[in-house]
């Protein structure tokens, strides 16, 4: 029970150590995190996502800092930056729009590189955050790697997921493709003193109002309803759209009343718990499938499955076969 | 599988605005397979010992160009053991004078680079501290 004591001890140094721990996924990292399991669950989980210059670092920067203003609600940070494909490695330059924050012991920012995930999160990031909830903090910020348009594994570890983006990022055709609008909880258009601000706030209500007309516009829209789709509908979480402008204090208490808003209809509608549920299979999958490939390729040996993807290159057997030939023969 | 990545925290301590070369310094650790925390202009020791602490780094590169040296790698370094981090590796990047490497390196700095460094020896020191650490 040594990594719970830690944890409760406030030690900084020692939560930070059994981070690198999990994110180099040792036998040690692995007992921390299933030591500490059952004290996780408690804090609110933010993700923060949206392209690459949309203004990320500094929405969770001026986020964090007027929380901590507000009330006395701890706050973690994790920052994930892309790992390079070639090299593996990184340079993680979130900390440089964070420098408000230093020196505040309520806040622990973590840096974390991709490591070759191309969902927008490191394959260990729910694991920090595991880590950093039983340590007790209160809201956890995730801000992902600078994502396009699919990197969507955010919207599944966090309970809050805020897609930030800003003026002049596309025109409306790319705010109804399908991906990355469809994840937000709330909308947040940061550096709202660019010019555009209207046509990029524009799209994003129109799009929206495609995908939740009758509320949006305020009419029951078809008439048709039923009394039971009435509740239903009237149970429904719209994004909203917040303006912010993350050099200043600007829309902030719009965005963090926001984030107290969906915290409360989630648990109102149940959706926390089903939302919980979720995650944790999807945490097992992700698991249980790591488990069996690591496993599998332990216990097969090397030159034969060399021999059949010599087969492949050769395009005497496809690569569908070659994993049924090799999965049947490890048996 | 377990994938123990050099982690290196590179800081700008003090007030001068050239930051250049720790980009440089930034750049060819990332391209040698490190984790490159890169924290930005003006930090102060408290906030570099901070930043260390929080990101777990096993080795912090200062550089200063502004002569300050002799007063801020002591005290960073000294800000930085004060937490625990014990273990850590040090180098400095800079302009700095043939006479003061020895005391930098009496305060505890591994390695002190000047104008004109290779990379590869960065690379090849970062990577011997990270070790022995």
């Amino acid at each position: 029970m040594k990594s719970l004591e830690v944890l409760s001890a406030a030690g900084k140094l020692a939560l930070s150590r059994l981070i690198s721990e999990v994110e180099n996924e040792t036998s040690a990292g692995r007992t921390a995190l299933d030591e500490c399991f059952s004290r996780s669950g408690k804090a609110h989980l933010i993700g923060v996502t949206g392209a690459p210059g949309t203004g990320k670092s500094s929405l969770v920067n001026r986020l964090a800092q007027l929380i901590r203003r507000e009330g006395n609600q701890t706050v973690a940070i994790v920052a994930i930056d892309p790992s390079s494909p070639f090299t593996g490695g990184a340079i993680l330059g979130d900390r440089v729009r964070m420098r408000d924050l230093s020196g505040d012991p309520g806040v622990f920012i973590r840096s974390m590189a991709s490591r070759g995930e191309l969902g927008g999160l490191a394959r260990t990031t729910a694991g920090v955050v595991q880590l950093l909830d039983a340590a007790g903090y209160d809201l956890i910020l995730i801000e992902t790697v600078g994502a396009g348009q699919s990197e969507v594994d955010i919207a599944r570890l966090a309970h809050t997921t805020i897609v930030v983006e800003s003026p002049g990022m596309g025109d409306d055709i790319q705010a109804i493709k399908a991906g990355i609008l469809e994840i937000a909880d709330i909308l947040v258009v940061n550096k709202a003193d660019r010019p555009g601000i209207e046509n990029t706030e524009r799209a994003l209500r129109a799009n929206l109002e495609l995908g939740y007309s009758h509320r949006v516009t305020g009419k029951a829209g078809h008439g048709g309803f039923t009394e039971e789709n009435k509740v239903v509908d009237a149970e429904e979480w719209v994004p909203p759209v917040i303006k912010t402008i993350a050099t200043e204090e600007s829309g902030f208490p719009e965005l963090i009343k926001a984030i107290v808003e969906h915290r409360s209809y989630l648990q109102k509608t149940g959706l926390l718990a089903q939302r919980e549920h979720e995650r944790l299979t999807d945490e097992f999958d992700h698991i249980l499938r790591h488990t069996l490939v690591q496993n599998w390729k332990a216990q097969t040996s090397d030159e034969h499955v060399q021999q059949i993807m010599d087969a492949v290159y050769k395009r005497k057997r496809s690569p569908a076969n070659a994993v049924e030939e090799l999965t049947r023969t490890s048996n | 599988m377990t994938d123990r990545k050099i982690r290196v925290l590179i800081a700008k301590p003090g007030l001068d605005g050239h930051d250049r070369g720790a980009k440089v310094i930034a750049r060819a650790l990332r391209d040698a397979g490190m984790e490159v925390i890169y924290t930005g202009l003006r930090q102060t020791p408290e906030m570099i010992a901070e930043a260390a602490v929080q990101e777990n780094v096993d080795v912090i590169g200062m550089s200063i160009l502004s002569g300050a040296h002799l007063v801020l790698v002591p005290k960073v370094i000294d800000t930085v053991r004060k937490t625990g981090l014990t273990e850590v590796g040090f180098f400095v990047g800079g302009i700095i004078p043939e006479e003061d490497v020895a005391v930098l390196k009496v305060a505890g700095v591994n390695a002190v680079y000047g104008p004109g460094t290779s990379t590869v020896t960065v690379i090849e020191d970062v990577k011997s501290f990270a070790h022995a650490a």
